[in-house]
This record gives C-alpha cells, sequence and structure tokens, in this order.
C-alpha cells in the first residue's frame, strides 16, 4: 500500500496535499482498500467554508457509506467534477485522478497533520 | 446433522412485460354507464401523454402464475433462517395476524365519530399502558410511522424541552456503536452530532461522555444493547452525568427484543426511547409494509408530546386530547400504523409478561449459543457475553483472500439468508448475526456446520466461496456496477 511521502494525512485517512498555496485534498490507499468499490462521492459546493474535523461529504461503497472529513479549515475553490460520473477513479487513482476537493486554507493547520511516518504507524495499528 | 435441502425447481421467470400479447386482457370492463368525455377537451395538449403506457397484456391465468412463480424466489422468515443482524428478522405468530384481521377492526374508518371507535381507541390506550410498563415510562405516543420517525419525534420533543427551559442546546453525543440513523435523525433536527469512541471492549464509558459534556449538550443518544451485540452496562451513570449537565437521554430501543423482562430503559434514567413494533412485536421486518415506532417519554416530556393523545374519561369512554398547549403537534395522518399496533396488542396479550421475558431470554440464549460456537471458526472481536446478536469478522482469513462478503454469498447455497455484512463499521469486515428467539438448537447447529464448511473451503479451496453463490437463481450479482449504473426502468427509451 502506497502513501506518498510529500503528503500530509489524518487519523480519518485523508490526505492533503499542499500546492502553491493551495491544499488539495482526498482519501488514503488504506481508506480505499477498507471501502472496496466507491459508488458515490457527495462534495461540497464551490465557495462552501470547511472547518477542520468536520464533515465535507460522504463517500459510498458497496459496503457502507462514509464521512469525509476536512484536514484543514478553508474555502472550497474547486471540486472534482468527474467523480460525479466516474466514482471507481478514487479506487483506479485516490492520490492523482481521485482528488476530492481544493481549499484555500484560513489557518496553518496543515502542518500538523500526520506525515507519512505518522501515518504508516497509525495504518499498521490497525492492521 | 445435515445442512436444509436446497435444491429447487427454479423457475427462470422472466419479467412480466416480456409475455405481454397484444391485445390480450385479463378483465372485462363494463359497458360506459356515464357520459364519455373528450380527454382532448380536459387536458391541455402540453400535459398529454402521446404514446400509451407499455403496460403488459396477459390474461389473469398468466398474472398469477407469473407472481406466484416470482414468490418463489423470495426468502423470508417463513421459510429459513434470516439472522439478519440488527434487524431482529423474528417469526412473528398468525395468530397476531389473525387478530389484526378481525373485519370489525379492519372496517373502521378513522373519521367515524369517537363513539363508534371506542374499541379502537381502548385497544390503543392499553397498548399506550403495555408499552409504557414494559420499558419503564410515563407515557407513550404512537403515533410515529417507523424506527426513524421516532427517532424524530424523540429529538422533537428534546427541542421543545430545552426551548421551553428557555435554552437552545446544538448538541447531541452519539457512540461509534450506535445505529446509522441517530446522528442522520440529528441532522434533520438541526442538532450537530459529537461522536464518542467506545472502549477496547465495545462498551461507552462515562469518561469519554465526561470528556466532551457541556451545557450546550441537548442529548445523548444511545443504543442499547449497542450494534456490537452488547448491554450498556453504565447506562445509569451516564445518564446521572447527563442529566447532571442539563442534558437528556436518549435510547434507540431498535434492540428491545434483548432486554423485555429484565431491564426497564426508564428506571436506568433514559428520557426518551423509541421502540421499533416491527421488530420486537410480531409485525415482520422488512416485508415493505408499514412499521411503526412509538416513542416513551418520562415525566418531564409528558406536555411535549404530539397530539392528539388518547385519554380515558373517568367514565369509562376514551377521547381525543387536542388541547395540548406546549405539544410538538401532530406528526402524521391519525393515530399511526393501526394494523401494526393491534399485533403488537395481541402479541403482548397472548404471550403476557412471562412469555416476553422468555422470548429475550431465548433470543440472548441462542446468539450467545452462536458466540461460542463462531469462536472456534472465526474471529470474535468482541468475546465478551453478548445480547441479541453476535459479531464475527473474516480477519483470520485474511491469507485466503476469502472475505466477509463471499462468506455471505456462499451462506446462500446452504439455504439461509446471509447476516447483515460490514456493519458496524467499528469492526473491519463484520458479519453480525441474530439468531433471535426463533431459531431451535438444530436450526443453529446447521448454520454452524454450514459456516464450518465454508472456512475450511476458504483454505482449501477458496474458490468455490469466492465464485459463490451457485444453487441460487442467479449467480453473484455485480453490485458495484448496479450502484455506478443503476438501470432504473425495464426496456423501453432510456
Amino acid at each position: 500500500m502506497e502513501f506518498p511521502k510529500n503528503l500530509r494525512y489524518t487519523k480519518d485517512h485523508e490526505w492533503a496535499r499542499k500546492d502553491a498555496g493551495k491544499i488539495v485534498v482526498g482519501v488514503s490507499a488504506f481508506a480505499v482498500e477498507q471501502l472496496g468499490d466507491i459508488t458515490q462521492v457527495d462534495l461540497p459546493e464551490v465557495g462552501a467554508e470547511v472547518k477542520a474535523g468536520a464533515t465535507f461529504g460522504t463517500i459510498e461503497s458497496v459496503k457502507s457509506v462514509s464521512d469525509l472529513y476536512a484536514p484543514i479549515s478553508g474555502k472550497v475553490l474547486a471540486i472534482n467534477e468527474e467523480l460525479a460520473d466516474k466514482p471507481e477513479l478514487v479506487n483506479e487513482s485516490c492520490y492523482e485522478k481521485g482528488w476530492m476537493v481544493e481549499l484555500a486554507p484560513s489557518g496553518n493547520e496543515y502542518d500538523s497533520l500526520l506525515d507519512v511516518a505518522a501515518y504508516s504507524k497509525l495504518v499498521a495499528e490497525h492492521q | 446433522m445435515s445442512t436444509p435441502e436446497t435444491k429447487s425447481l427454479l423457475v427462470q421467470e422472466a419479467p412480466i412485460f416480456v409475455q405481454s400479447t397484444p391485445g390480450r386482457s385479463g378483465a372485462s370492463l363494463p359497458a360506459l354507464d356515464v357520459p364519455a368525455v373528450d380527454v382532448a377537451a380536459l387536458w391541455p395538449a402540453a400535459l398529454r401523454r402521446e404514446r400509451l403506457p407499455e403496460l403488459p397484456e396477459v390474461s389473469e391465468p398468466e398474472v398469477v402464475r407469473h407472481y406466484t412463480r416470482a414468490s418463489l424466489w423470495n426468502f423470508h422468515i417463513d421459510k429459513g433462517m434470516y439472522p439478519l443482524g440488527s434487524c431482529t428478522m423474528k417469526y412473528n405468530p398468525k395468530s397476531a395476524d389473525a387478530a389484526a384481521a378481525i373485519p370489525g377492526l379492519t372496517m373502521l374508518h378513522p373519521y367515524q365519530p369517537e363513539d363508534q371507535l371506542q374499541g379502537a381507541l381502548a385497544m390503543i390506550h392499553e397498548l399506550e399502558g403495555y408499552l409504557a410498563r414494559i420499558a419503564g415510562f410515563a407515557r407513550v405516543t404512537l403515533q410515529p410511522s417507523a424506527g426513524a420517525h421516532g427517532e424524530l419525534c424523540g429529538l422533537m420533543l428534546i427541542r421543545a424541552y430545552h426551548e421551553d427551559r428557555g435554552k437552545r442546546r446544538s448538541k447531541v453525543l452519539i457512540p461509534d456503536t450506535a445505529h446509522g440513523t441517530n446522528p442522520a435523525s440529528c441532522t434533520v433536527n438541526g442538532f450537530s452530532t459529537v461522536p464518542l469512541a467506545t472502549s477496547e471492549l465495545g462498551y461507552l464509558t462515562p469518561e469519554a461522555v465526561k470528556a466532551v459534556l457541556d451545557d450546550d449538550v441537548a442529548a445523548i443518544m444511545i443504543t442499547n444493547p449497542n450494534t456490537l451485540g452488547l448491554f450498556e452496562e453504565r447506562i445509569a451513570e451516564i445518564a446521572e452525568l447527563v442529566h447532571g449537565a442539563g442534558g437528556l437521554v436518549y435510547m434507540d430501543g431498535a434492540n428491545l427484543n434483548a432486554l423485555l423482562g429484565r431491564f426497564r430503559p426508564g428506571d436506568a434514567g433514559v428520557d426518551v426511547m423509541h421502540f421499533n413494533l416491527h421488530k420486537t412485536f410480531a409485525t415482520p421486518h422488512g416485508g415493505g409494509g408499514p412499521g411503526s415506532g412509538p416513542v416513551g417519554v418520562g415525566e418531564k416530556l409528558v406536555p411535549f408530546l404530539p397530539i392528539p393523545t388518547v385519554e380515558k374519561r373517568a367514565d369509562g369512554s376514551y377521547a381525543l386530547d387536542q388541547e395540548r398547549p406546549k405539544s410538538i403537534g401532530r406528526l402524521r395522518a391519525f393515530l399511526g400504523n393501526y394494523g401494526v399496533m393491534l399485533r403488537a396488542y395481541a402479541y403482548i396479550r397472548e404471550l403476557g409478561g412471562e412469555g416476553l421475558k422468555q422470548a429475550t431470554e431465548m433470543a440472548v440464549l441462542n446468539a450467545n449459543y452462536l458466540r461460542a460456537s463462531l469462536r472456534e471458526l472465526l474471529h470474535v472481536p468482541f468475546p465478551d457475553r453478548c445480547m441479541h446478536e453476535v459479531i464475527a469478522s473474516d480477519h483470520d482469513l485474511k491469507a485466503t483472500g476469502v472475505t466477509t462478503l463471499d462468506i455471505a454469498k456462499r451462506l446462500m447455497d446452504y439455504g439461509f439468508h446471509p447476516p447483515t455484512v460490514y456493519f458496524p463499521l467499528v469492526v473491519h469486515g463484520a458479519l453480525m448475526i441474530e439468531p433471535t428467539e426463533t431459531e431451535t438448537p438444530q436450526t443453529l447447529d446447521c448454520f454452524v456446520a454450514a459456516l464450518r464448511e465454508i472456512v475450511d473451503d476458504a483454505r482449501q479451496s477458496p474458490e468455490r466461496v469466492k465464485s459463490a453463490p451457485q444453487s441460487t437463481g442467479l449467480g453473484r450479482l455485480n453490485e458495484t456496477l448496479a450502484a455506478r449504473k443503476p438501470k432504473l426502468r425495464f426496456g423501453g427509451e432510456e
């Protein structure tokens, strides 16, 4: 299972990537493995405010529906429109084509997110 | 000991639409005895359809045969064990159905005047009393149409209570072992939810509650027994804590089948609870028919109950009380799902207090019998004595590639309905098994024997499990494709 080194992670298995001052968010390979085949992703509207640790959307698989938790607080600049028709992109490419939202951070929570070592340890404890 | 015979003549029944023959009909309509009206004169062109709907043109025997054959594909509690955890798929005695079908009860109309409805009102009033006694509450409303509607009602009562005291509170605490409808009901009611993690052993602790309790907490919502099948032993202590902070205690009573005659939530400090009559009290669950989700409350919530309530007058007659100024109002038309109430009433009267208690004890005994048997076969993450249901998982089969879904599908080949899978979420790959009091030891042994063969196959010939089911009308369906690209109509234009 791959956890890219350039990303930060949450204990709820979202990832965050800093990209020219913006933060891109998705879910980790571990989340995808646990969820199985993803059938729907519900995302917030562009312009919505999200709060670190609070729900920003839901992800549905053949097994269950789970909440998506925002790694940081901020404003939604863009959402991955493609997921509406192709939720399988999250299964196929969770760190690239399966990204979910792009945020304009309102604080500096990014710096306190888990790095790859801390996240890998957390996942190991789950298994 | 052998598993049930599963070979049978399963007809590959085609949809009724393809059995249509133009011009054939199963009914002869009488001649028109009112003046004919030109449809074009009644409706503007924009509202008129251009093509007739493609209804099947079939004879009466074709219709009867089609639905009779199709019904053979159904699986139901009258056909075999249906251990769907969290759903309490128990056998519902036919006597309760018979009682609910008595014409004098079913031919009433709710708009008849009160003096003609005295028998129905008496039944409703008595049933309210029975449920209040069973669960330890001051009063019960029978209006809510099902469990989630009961939750809505309970949360509206909680909001009304706080507002009446001049304080709006915005948060509801919900353990991670609660039913999934609980947070949804809170959101619908404008509350935000605060998740509570349960202990290693699967229980809610006062410490976890204390850590997040403040004066903005409107209530805690506890599913008891929780979705791990465990009884929340510290519920009274937790209720005291929440009350101390001015909050209320809601109990999700969907799992009440594990408690009858042994534990009354009202006695433990629960302020409000919904019942699922269609789980615990003799109405088939999951049959597509109506449910019923009565809500019981302690004294402090009585003024807010929905109107109308059914009251007994001093002269022994019954009347509807609409004059309750603090009421949250009406929740639905009329007084609730009457047929479901009748079955519950008949069931309670037939079993009596001792009988209900015995049903609960047998349900818990059956689940523990399975727990003890399953521990030799599968990973049982919470090995403590359980209540009405037991959780196992596919954890120990990881190396074989066989998953919980494969086990569930393979059970169908042995003639069992699969248990609930992948719930509760706190257990990865959960199989949630609720045998209920219905099953005999022989049936439970067959179920365990089937699981033993499946686990052996998983280790020795996993393909047999992964390709299941083989003996059903259709094999493994592509659930992912069905969810991603649903086809919601048969034939015709897309």
